[in-house]
């Protein structure tokens, strides 16, 4: 094998974590600034290994605080950046993601969530929702959010995160739970795109005349309003441009299934089995998370009786859905915390429950991953 | 913020300000902000004296703190950015590393530094970041209206030390340049002071010399400025100097700590690689295994559903990567395949477990949430815990040579390897996985599969150890020997004359 030529392949094994390094070299980031955190660090681990392999930027921060300001710095500097954690280490992260908001700069923030409030624990949970898909630190801002549910989207998505954060000058969250972040899968890696040019707002002299400043400080109150206007436009831009769902078996659907990351493949098999069992039920999941789908939910809306979201979280995603369709329709919350998984079975079951198909009040309590 | 608006830039305009101050909201567009005697305007103008000298305005970034010195923006004639409150140096940090080739100057106000950034200030300097730290130490929080500060003197009365900053409350004051001179990795730190002609001419030369450490790309400098906030202290300018210089330089002696740029050579760092066959050969892994063609689909009818498979057993016993080679099985014969580890705490423990799911259909979740196919169990702690969830008709695959025969229903198939003692007359108990994946092959061949692939699976099984092992060639034989010791040692324990998985 050694006097051979080598020849490479594009499909291997992958977490979510690493592929979502992979997806992020091959989309030309050319800085990774983080600090450990389980479970996103093979993240960590893989942009330590990768990023100086291909001389590009990794360095371990000495804070999330830290990391995101680094950040902050490096795309100023007009290159592709990125920085990943979870939980606790977002909340940490959001003053300097509001600057991010307000100076109008690209980034790439991984979260793959935890367990929570407080330390809570490892296990994967959906809980950051609203700290991410609500803006999260403080001011008038918004942040793109997606949410892959397989290690082939952890990598593809990167690319996406990074183009939305270029094209909308603003943090692009790829979001998702440890569930996603953990597991492994096939992944085909997509081709390199070349260095991209260093922007025209970018603090580089090469390029670039010094007059170009970056701030989020407007001291007239004026002119701060007219600025949170500005931004405020652009989110609308968003809203009405960007939305993403991924529909299953929605149109003659009369029970409706959502869910994101891991949840959004519960989802679907739930409806596999609920269809064998004659009932019409169908997948909708959110697969831009701000912008929220209103479109694809307001168009199930027309034909769906009732919805059920199902949340690695206390009810957060379940608003945005109540608010898409206006509360046209009844939406039923199925979740579990503290690091448990919802189960098929127990979808199932709350699906025949709704419906009125299941043996009423025999229903088990959902049982979720033993720990 | 104090505004004096009737203020005189009192040394005449600097080459590496603006000529007017446009960015400057307001009808003024001549002065600066700061108040009179405020210490800001004069490091300014010294500042920007130097960096137009240097003849580096076009690659200099100025880092606006959070502080009276967050305008500076509106004075210099050279890229500028805001930090968050004491962010400055993880700011600085990005955008050096992000281009070596930029000068970057965090300036900071004592606040800013000493208290809210310490850390990320102090990091800094311990990573010998090439940038120029300017640390105005004035000794209150000027912006807020004269809160303490962390350098503020003991017994100096402040908005929040209305009686006198207390040793015993609040602490002694920070000697900022001490400590960083302590650190190996910085290469100039020097205190200096506003308080006279003379000490301005010093605090001119230290900054020059701190452009110039950056300009060589020697490393961390930084100059520590004791300055004034006659507003908030309620000074003229006199009173201002003689503060700084008998009381300030008193507690904060004025002096080079440290100075060795001469002996470290300049900092370098690689050059990205984006050629796109570069990146590929570097990225994308080695084809090791031959596989199977993208069109290639199985005999076997079992796999048209999901088959779970759970291994448990003690960390280190090569549970994680036992599941790795089973899975890379299921990647080089087209199955769909999801490989989910315990991870944290669970692994502490000292126990490992892992899940496989594997199908020609989409895989719904890596978890397994109902019962398994099959169960591989490596250490008796497992058994108890995991023999539970094995399914109905399940089969079950243990290392014998250190567990006892399990005492399980009738309908459960079982087979047994002395995976440990055969691998350690192998030569390693490393490779006692890859015993267990010898008996597996056999399991599978009885249990799983059907026509062609019965034969064809062995070399996956083979193929899946080289993938694997890519990077470790020399344990490759080694295992592929265990496999097949495993292979012809298993035993089954038929409990069931009739299986049906
Ligand atoms: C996170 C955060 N906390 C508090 C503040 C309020 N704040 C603004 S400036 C400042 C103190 C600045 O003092 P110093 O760094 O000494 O600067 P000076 O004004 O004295 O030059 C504080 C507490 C802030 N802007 N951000
Ligand atoms: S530091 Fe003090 S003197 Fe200087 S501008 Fe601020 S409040 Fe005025
Ligand atoms: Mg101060």
């Amino acid at each position: 094998m050694n006097n051979t030529t080598v020849v490479h392949t594009n499909k291997l094994l992958l977490k979510g974590n690493e592929a979502v390094v992979y997806g992020a070299l091959l989309a030309g980031c050319e800085c990774f600034f983080g600090y450990p955190i389980t479970p996103a660090s093979e993240i960590a681990h893989t942009a330590a290994e990768y990023f100086p392999k291909l001389g590009r930027v990794f360095l371990q921060a000495e804070s999330e605080t830290a990391a995101i300001n680094m950040v902050l710095g490096a795309s100023a500097a007009g290159r592709r950046v990125m920085t990943a954690s979870s939980g606790l280490g977002i909340s940490l992260k959001q003053e300097g993601v509001s600057y991010l908001a307000g100076s109008e700069l690209p980034a790439v923030i991984v979260d793959i969530m935890r367990g929570g409030p407080g330390l809570g624990n490892i296990g994967p949970e959906q809980s950051d929702y609203n700290q991410v898909v609500k803006g999260g630190g403080h001011g008038n801002y918004k942040c793109i959010v997606i949410a892959p549910n397989s290690a082939q989207e952890m990598c593809d998505f990167a690319f996406w995160a990074f183009d939305m954060a270029d094209k909308y000058l603003l943090p692009v969250y790829i979001l998702t739970d440890g569930v996603v972040g953990q597991m492994l899968e096939l992944v085909s890696l997509p081709d390199p795109i070349p260095r991209k040019p260093v922007p025209k707002w970018a603090l580089d002299g090469r390029y670039n005349p010094r007059t170009n400043m970056i701030t989020s400080i407007y001291l007239e109150h004026d002119d701060l309003e007219r600025r949170n206007i500005l931004l405020q436009e652009k989110y609308a831009e968003i809203m009405k441009h960007e939305q993403i769902a991924e529909e299953y078996l929605t149109e003659d659907a009369e029970i409706i299934i959502s869910g994101h990351g891991i949840v959004s493949r519960l989802a679907q098999t739930a409806v596999e089995e609920l269809r064998e069992k004659g009932i019409k039920a169908g997948s909708l999941r959110p697969v831009t998370l701000f912008p929220f789908p209103v479109k694809a939910f307001k168009k199930a809306a027309k034909t769906a009786k009732q919805f059920l979201c199902v949340e690695m979280s206390n009810g957060q995603m379940i608003d945005d859905i109540k608010l898409s369709i206006e509360c046209s329709r009844p939406v039923h919350l199925l979740n579990r915390m503290g690091g448990n998984v919802p189960t098929v079975d127990s979808i199932v079951a709350k699906c025949l429950e709704l419906t009125g198909s299941g043996k009423s009040g025999k229903s088990k309590a959902p049982r979720g991953k033993k720990k | 913020m104090t505004e004096n608006t009737n203020m005189k830039v009192k040394y005449g305009r600097s080459k590496g300000f603006f000529e007017t101050f446009e960015r400057r909201p307001g009808a003024i567009k001549k002065n600066m902000h700061y108040c009179p005697g405020c210490g800001h305007g004069i490091v300014h103008k010294l500042i920007a004296e130097s960096i137009a000298d240097f003849d580096i305005k076009d690659r200099t970034i100025m880092i606006a703190p959070v502080g009276c010195s967050v305008f500076s923006y509106y004075y210099y004639d050279y890229f500028g950015i805001s930090a968050p409150h004491g962010r400055a140096p993880a700011v600085a940090t990005g955008l050096v590393r992000a281009n070596p080739d930029n000068i970057v100057v965090s300036y900071q106000g004592d606040g800013d530094l000493g208290a809210i950034g310490f850390n990320n200030f102090i990091q800094a300097a311990n990573r010998g970041e090439n940038i120029a730290v300017f640390f105005v130490n004035n000794g209150i929080y000027g912006m807020t209206g004269g809160q303490m500060a962390p350098t503020t003197l003991p017994g100096q009365k402040t908005a929040t030390s209305p009686t006198g900053r207390s040793v015993t409350n609040e602490g002694y004051p920070l000697k900022v340049s001490e400590m960083v001179a302590a650190l190996d990795a910085p290469i100039y730190v020097e205190r200096v002071s506003l308080s006279s002609t003379k000490n301005i001419a010093r605090t001119r030369k230290a900054i020059r010399k701190a452009f110039q450490n950056t300009i060589d790309k020697k490393g961390f400098s930084m100059v520590e400025i004791l300055a004034g906030c006659p507003v908030n202290m309620k000074f003229n300018s006199r009173e201002m100097n003689e503060f700084i210089e008998n009381q300030m330089q008193h507690y904060f002696p004025l002096g080079c700590f440290k100075d060795i740029a001469d002996t470290r050579d300049p900092i370098k760092r690689p050059e990205g690689i984006f050629d796109k066959q570069k990146v590929k050969d570097i990225l994308y892994p080695i084809k090791v295994a031959k596989g199977v063609s993208a069109d290639f689909k199985n005999e076997s009818k079992i796999f048209q559903k999901e088959r779970k498979i759970k291994i448990a057993g003690f960390g280190g016993q090569g549970v994680l990567s036992l599941g790795m080679m089973i899975a890379t099985m299921g990647k080089l014969r087209n199955f769909n395949v999801t490989w989910l580890p315990s991870y944290g705490p669970e692994m502490r423990g000292g126990t490992a477990n892992c899940t496989i799911i594997t199908s020609r259909q989409k895989v719904c979740s890596p978890i397994v949430d109902k019962l398994c196919n099959l169960l591989i169990v490596l250490n008796q702690p497992s058994m108890e815990m995991f023999l539970p969830e094995l399914k109905q008709n399940g089969v079950l695959l243990y290392d014998s040579s250190t567990i006892a025969p399990p005492k399980c229903s009738e309908d459960k198939i079982i087979y047994a390897v002395k995976a440990s003692d055969i691998a350690k007359k192998i030569g390693s108990l490393k490779c006692a996985n890859s015993v267990i994946l010898g008996a597996l092959s056999v399991v599978m061949k009885d249990y799983f599969l059907e026509g062609k692939d019965k034969k064809d699976f062995d070399r996956a099984f083979e193929e899946a150890i080289m993938d694997c092992f890519a990077d470790k060639q020399n344990v490759i034989q080694m295992n592929i020997e265990a496999f097949y010791a495993g292979k012809e040692a298993v035993e089954a324990t038929l409990t069931n004359p009739h299986p049906g998985v």
